[in-house]
């Protein structure tokens, strides 16, 4: 657990040098030194995004060439970046990127809803009670390890429809960050804050509502951005078997027809929405964190 | 604000954690008049805090009662609240919201809340802090806004439980000249659990001295001086040597064995004098 904490903060750490390039004009208002250090540091946070990003499409397109200038791979130039970013304009106007997003969207949000709904709870459950909480431990960290996919076979025959089956996957990958991490965040909540609300006259819905609920948002939002990371891969692979809609299902379609550009293409949009969700997570959990030094 | 305090009245009260383990404190009486200040001073072990937690409605008493004119305490309520040794603010609030949660508890409308808020935050002289993240005060200043957030409720009883014993001399000194002005001039009752016989000789009214295993109060003496009191009056410092003659007495014949008193957070802590 505390691992899994110490990574959260790094992401962090090095998410927020990436600053959205909006607040420029902000600190052009202000004029003082420190927003010229601020200026500075944003400045510096989208030349790095910017930069690095050319760095990986610079080597990425060299990789393709040399493999394409090869004559026995030449037929492999369609993995490279132009082609790709060729493909994505096409496919847009076919419809075929909003539908993929549109279905594989509502199966990601299902899964993680349910995750929520249960890994928060569970979470409580053992934060609170130490019985339960030594009682769960070994069941919880054997099916923890279960890759999620291994459910697969299972989950078809189970549920009637794959969507059902891979918004199965999806919640049973994403629960367990969840959980974790509420029970985490619960493990440091201060008894006194209870006693002192007892006194003041706090009943017994202020200290969920209160206490409980803000003294773990930060907690349970780190458990739920650990969690999409992780149903973010899985959807992709869920998607390959069954469906004939979504992200898995299109790179698969994709690479039947022969069409790399294609999918390239979806590669890429895979990864700039992970990229965008995981950013939207972060400044969430900014947005709600009471702890100093994370902000 | 208006406040007035109560008188109390503690009749045999009893206490044991559980039926197996020892007594903590054994038939102890005390009445205190409206208004009054005490300070109960006595040696970790003695159950000193857990009375006072009985007195807040936090513990119940395994035999006799607390009255507060007449209404008997058995739960806990913000007409008789506690302030421990740490401030416990809530991080993730400002000032105003931490000295406004019990108001808000209480169901208030926002307005009528701020106005209160307001009041208590002067009379701790932290006004210029309503809207401050309470993680950026220093110590003293965070222990304010406890005493405001206690103040906010127009508690009849406040109860402090070595409120100051965390914070730098300077800080502490100035805290207990505030909060004995502040209960005088607004009249409510307050009872401080203490190891320092300094903080009683400042604060209080009167001076009782707990001691023995099971504890009991074995002496009491007037603190009859007047305001403000200083540290280096030579009314105080002769005040100070009595109470510490009479609780070195008390000590002696009735030596506390082991700390059992699970409500007492810092452990050890002797009896001190400053010099």
């Amino acid at each position: 657990m505390q691992g899994v904490f110490a990574r959260c903060r790094g992401w962090l750490a090095m998410s927020n040098n990436t600053a959205p390039a909006g607040l420029n004009n902000l600190s052009n208002m202000l004029g003082d030194k420190a927003s010229q250090r601020f200026l500075k540091s944003s400045w510096r946070g989208v030349s790095n995004f910017v930069i690095g990003l050319a760095i990986l499409f610079v080597i990425w397109w060299f990789g393709i060439y040399l493999i394409s200038s090869n004559p026995s791979t030449e037929h492999f130039g369609d993995f490279g970046p132009i082609p790709a970013f060729k493909a994505i304009p096409v496919l847009w106007d076919e419809g075929t990127i909003q539908s993929a997003i549109t279905s594989s969207g509502y199966r990601l949000g299902s899964g993680l809803l349910i995750a929520i709904c249960i890994g928060v709870p569970i979470g409580i459950l053992m934060g609170r009670s130490r019985r339960f909480r030594e009682l769960s431990n070994s069941p919880f960290q054997l099916l923890r390890m279960i890759s999620p996919l291994s459910w697969e076979p299972i989950a078809v025959i189970v549920f009637v429809t794959w969507n059902q089956a891979i918004i199965f996957l999806i919640a049973i990958a994403s629960v367990w960050p969840v959980a974790f991490a509420t029970a985490a965040g619960l493990a440091k909540v201060d008894p006194a804050w209870f006693k002192v609300a007892r006194n003041l006259g706090a009943k017994p819905w202020h200290l969920v509502t209160r206490i409980i609920v803000p003294a773990i948002s930060f907690d349970v939002l780190t458990g739920i951005r650990l969690a999409l990371g992780v149903a973010w891969i899985v959807l992709v692979p869920a998607e390959f078997l069954g469906v004939s809609s979504g992200l898995g299902y299109s790179i698969q379609d994709a690479r039947e027809g022969l069409s790399y550009d294609h999918l390239m293409a979806w590669v890429l949009i895979i990864g700039a929405i992970g990229y965008v969700l995981d950013s939207s997570c972060v400044w969430l959990i900014k947005r709600f964190s009471w702890h100093r030094g994370d902000q | 604000m208006s406040i007035r305090g109560v008188r109390i009245k503690i009749e045999e009260l009893s206490h044991r954690y559980t039926s197996k383990s020892p007594i903590t404190f054994d038939k102890v009486n005390l009445e205190a008049r409206q208004g009054e200040i005490i300070a109960i001073i006595g040696r970790s072990g003695c159950g000193k805090s857990t009375l006072l937690h009985i007195l807040a409605g936090l513990l119940k008493p395994t035999d006799g009662s607390v009255r507060l004119d007449d209404v008997l305490v058995n739960a806990p309520s913000p007409q008789w609240v506690m302030m421990f040794q740490a401030p416990h603010l809530f991080p993730w609030m400002k000032v105003s919201q931490n000295v406004g949660i019990g108001l808000h508890f209480a169901g208030w409308d926002e307005s009528k809340m701020r106005d209160r808020v307001n009041d208590a935050l002067d009379l701790v002289d932290l006004q210029d802090y309503a809207d401050n993240n309470v993680q950026d005060l220093s110590g003293g200043q965070q222990q304010r806004v406890a005493l405001a957030r206690s103040l906010v409720m127009e508690p009849e009883l406040l109860l402090l439980d070595e409120p100051f014993s965390a914070l730098d001399a300077f800080t502490r000194a100035s805290l207990q000249r505030d909060v004995r002005s502040i209960a005088k001039r607004l009249g409510f009752n307050v009872v401080i659990v203490t190891h320092d016989i300094d903080e009683a000789v400042l604060m209080a009214d009167r001076a009782l001295i707990m001691a023995g295993s099971p504890g009991k109060i074995y002496d009491e003496l007037e603190v009859n001086l007047p305001d403000p009191r200083e540290r280096h009056d030579t009314e105080v410092q002769a005040m100070r040597t009595r109470l510490m003659e009479a609780f070195k007495t008390a000590a002696n014949e009735h030596p506390s064995t082991s700390s059992k008193d699970a409500s007492d957070e810092s452990s050890p802590h002797n009896v001190t004098q400053h010099a």
